[in-house]
């Protein structure tokens, strides 16, 4: 198939249409038996005519076909070591190190230290578990905000919470970035169902670092704070809210482990 | 990492799949293997493990003292589970799925990273069972997803992909899970990588089945592909210019097809620019073949006529007076640099880019004409030859142009329309002959001379064949008598 040498010209030419040559129909064109219309041809999903092509699709799926573009470059490096304060471990591979700094270092709460598997979850417990404006708050209105991204509703209870992550959101039960804060006073007859078991695969395992443990039930009010809690925040989180609900989508992480 | 063929699964041929395809059963998976890993273990075939090695691994996993023999544990574990005998043993066995959620949400790293591989291998197996196991892990799976380690991330986006397209079961959990504003929220990242398995797993939320009522349109209320950014960002995504990755552009393509193509709400992807984005792609794609062999250029081609063909047909896509809004003739211009490409490299695709053109000329005298003073008629004419699906659309196409008055079957004449329509008129295929007589009455009916020169070129001969064709005979006589007294 030769095509005219102007048309790679044209291609990387200016944009612009032909000006269109006269129309000049005569009816005696679409009568009987001729039939023909010229028509634009719209096929849904399932239609034979994109057989050819979605086997090709899923060939490559199956990566029978050729890889489009390569897999990047994977280069070991000599052992280094980590070099938050504290931690101690080592790498050869700078992707091994990426996952580890970004798992234990980059979403950590400068209170607790816990660490957090993203921005939106350290917001929140940041919010839940240090912010005692958050408690004060939480005695009049909806604070627990769900879990789930993009889902806005709001709860008086993280109790309330949790029910609503399984029933709607079809959370498991022991959603591990959803328990309880212990707490600290002597235990209530209601708090034994809030203090869910750590995971199986962590028992006989002391942890140094909680891992990502999320939201706080205070299972009795607290005694009027009388100004000790103030201490803990010397920055209000953006996100509370006082009185419309603020949108708490996804956000990028700010530098949240940079307290001063 | 290398994205692999299963050693679990043996890829299906093409005629498997063309068979799935007809019993709606396509389905294929991702699997990521680490090259680096695959080099090191070459030579070692996966073992068979059974129930008490799966549970000694599982148990240094957990508890064991050391780092490296935690690790080292799991890495066995997801070697064996690259067969199906162990994945089965696995599953069946009491607490395994638990401890390795457990471990998938642990606070060391590299035992994510390895429990997460192990889920990815069970993810890609043909199982349904095997898949389903891994279901307690899809909300950690999810919640991962708005973290930072972008490998992390792709694994998991490549394990939620492969559960996304087993079963409607595992999608009426994902979906109250929230994956559609995890992915409306990951598709943020500036990682290829990311983007790519990203890609992928959209691709197969938007391939199934229900996706038309339950995923795509914007009424539905927590996921709803429509109501998100997720639009706005994937036409972002196919913008050309230098920052144009193929990988990724290839599965947010496909992505766009399986929303356009279900007829969902095409205006609102064209207020969104949908049009103008894939007219300008098809440009730079065009560009692209002309530079390199690149493998999988077509790939990329394939989704791109789709859209844009089916974009077309909406009404939206036309602008104040009826004129398209895409309206570039250098569309036309690359829509033959492909098709050319597409001869050499894969003719059954040819369809598509015809189907395209088809289109674009239907109702438009501007691309008409662009065909003709484009000199674009012959390279049309040379595609007669490879198929009877090929040579209908090539013959429409020429209708259209032909349909629109004598100016524009001037311009058709003289020069090799006659004898190829000589050639159409050979082929047994009744909608290519069809075809053909409709252009002929065109041709007899706007053309002075052309009836005349016909006859003189034996077409009545040509015709004489066709006479006793039910879905012919009609049209045939009719040509013989303009043909003979005009």
């Amino acid at each position: 198939m030769q095509l005219p040498p102007a048309l790679h010209a044209r291609l990387a030419g200016a944009p612009g249409s032909a000006e269109p040559l006269p129309v000049e129909r005569d009816p005696a064109a679409r009568t009987a038996p001729f039939r023909f219309a010229p028509r634009p041809v719209r096929f849904p999903r399932e239609h034979d005519f994109f057989e050819e092509g979605d086997v090709q699709r899923h060939l490559y799926l199956q990566d029978v076909l050729t890889q489009v573009g390569g897999a990047p470059e994977r280069p070991r490096v000599p052992e280094f070591t980590c070099q938050v304060a504290g931690c101690c471990q080592v790498f050869d591979a700078l992707e091994d190190y990426e996952h580890h700094y970004h798992t234990l270092h980059r979403n950590v709460c400068s209170f607790c230290k816990r660490a957090f598997p993203s921005g939106h979850l350290l917001d929140t417990h940041i919010l839940e578990w240090h912010d005692s404006l958050f408690q004060i708050l939480a005695e009049r209105q909806d604070m627990y905000q769900c879990l789930v991204e993009g889902c806005t509703e709001k709860f008086r209870t993280s109790r309330d919470r949790k029910e609503h992550l399984v029933m709607r959101h079809l959370y498991p039960v022991d959603f591990r970035f959803d328990k309880p804060r212990k707490s600290r006073g002597p235990v209530m007859p209601g708090a034994a169902e809030q203090v869910l078991a750590e995971a199986p695969g962590d028992d006989g395992v002391p942890s140094e670092v909680d891992a990502m443990e999320v939201c706080s039930e205070h299972v009795e009010p607290p005694p009027a704070p009388a100004g000790e809690r103030r201490a803990y925040s010397h920055r209000i989180p953006s996100t509370i809210c006082f009185g419309q609900g603020a949108s708490r989508g996804f956000k990028r992480a700010k530098k949240r482990n940079k307290h001063q | 990492m290398l994205r692999g063929g299963g050693a679990t699964v043996p890829p299906a041929g093409a005629g498997a799949l063309r068979k799935a395809r007809r019993e709606q059963q396509l389905v294929s998976k991702r699997l990521l293997r680490d090259e680096a890993l695959e080099e090191a273990e070459e030579g070692c075939v996966a073992m068979i493990f059974g129930e008490a090695e799966i549970q000694q691994f599982l148990r240094l996993a957990q508890r064991g003292t050391e780092e490296k023999e935690r690790e080292g544990a799991l890495v066995s574990l997801r070697r064996g589970l690259q067969r199906p005998e162990t994945q089965q043993t696995f599953i069946r066995l009491e607490g395994s799925i638990r401890t390795l959620v457990g471990l998938l949400t642990s606070n060391q790293a590299l035992l994510q990273l390895e429990a997460a591989r192990c889920l990815h291998e069970l993810s890609h197996s043909e199982q349904s069972a095997v898949v389903e196991a891994c279901l307690p892990a899809t909300s950690y799976l999810l919640t991962y997803l708005s973290g930072h380690s972008s490998d992390f991330i792709e694994l998991c986006l490549y394990t939620l992909g492969n559960l996304i397209v087993e079963s409607e079961a595992v999608r009426r959990q994902l979906l109250p899970q929230g994956i559609v504003p995890a992915l409306a929220a990951c598709i943020q990242s500036p990682h290829l990588t990311v983007l790519e398995a990203l890609g992928y797993a959209l691709s197969q939320l938007l391939q199934a089945k229900e996706a038309p009522e339950k995923i795509i349109p914007s009424a539905s209320t927590d996921s709803s592909v429509l109501g998100s950014t997720l639009p706005q960002h994937m036409l972002q995504l196919l913008q050309p210019g230098p920052k144009l990755n193929l990988g990724v552009a290839v599965e947010f393509a496909w992505c766009l097809h399986y929303i356009i193509c279900s007829q969902v709400n095409n205006a609102l992807l064209i207020t969104q620019g949908a049009l103008s984005t894939l007219g300008l792609l098809l440009l730079d794609l065009a560009g692209a073949v002309q530079r390199t062999e690149d493998a999988g250029l077509e790939l990329l081609a394939c989704p791109v006529f789709r859209c844009l063909s089916n974009l077309l047909t909406e009404a939206a896509a036309e602008a104040v007076g009826g004129q398209l809004q895409l309206r570039d003739e250098r569309v036309v211009a690359a829509l033959f640099i492909l098709l050319q490409f597409l001869l050499q490299k894969q003719p059954s695709l040819l369809p598509e880019g015809l189907w395209l053109l088809n289109n674009l000329t239907a109702n438009s005298p501007s691309f008409c004409t662009s065909l003709l003073s484009l000199d674009l008629i012959e390279p049309l004419l040379h595609l007669l030859s490879v198929s009877n699906v090929v040579s209908v659309l090539v013959l429409t196409v020429l209708c259209n142009v032909a349909e629109k008055g004598p100016a524009y079957c001037q311009r058709l004449w003289p020069g090799p329309l006659l004898s190829s329509l000589l050639d159409t008129l050979a082929f047994s295929d009744t909608e290519v002959v069809g075809q053909s007589l409709e252009l002929l009455q065109l041709l007899f009916l706007y053309q002075p001379g052309a009836a005349q020169a016909f006859l003189q070129q034996s077409g009545l001969q040509a015709l004489q064949r066709h006479e006793e064709v039910a879905q012919l005979q009609d049209r045939v006589h009719a040509l013989q008598q303009t043909a003979l007294h005009g």
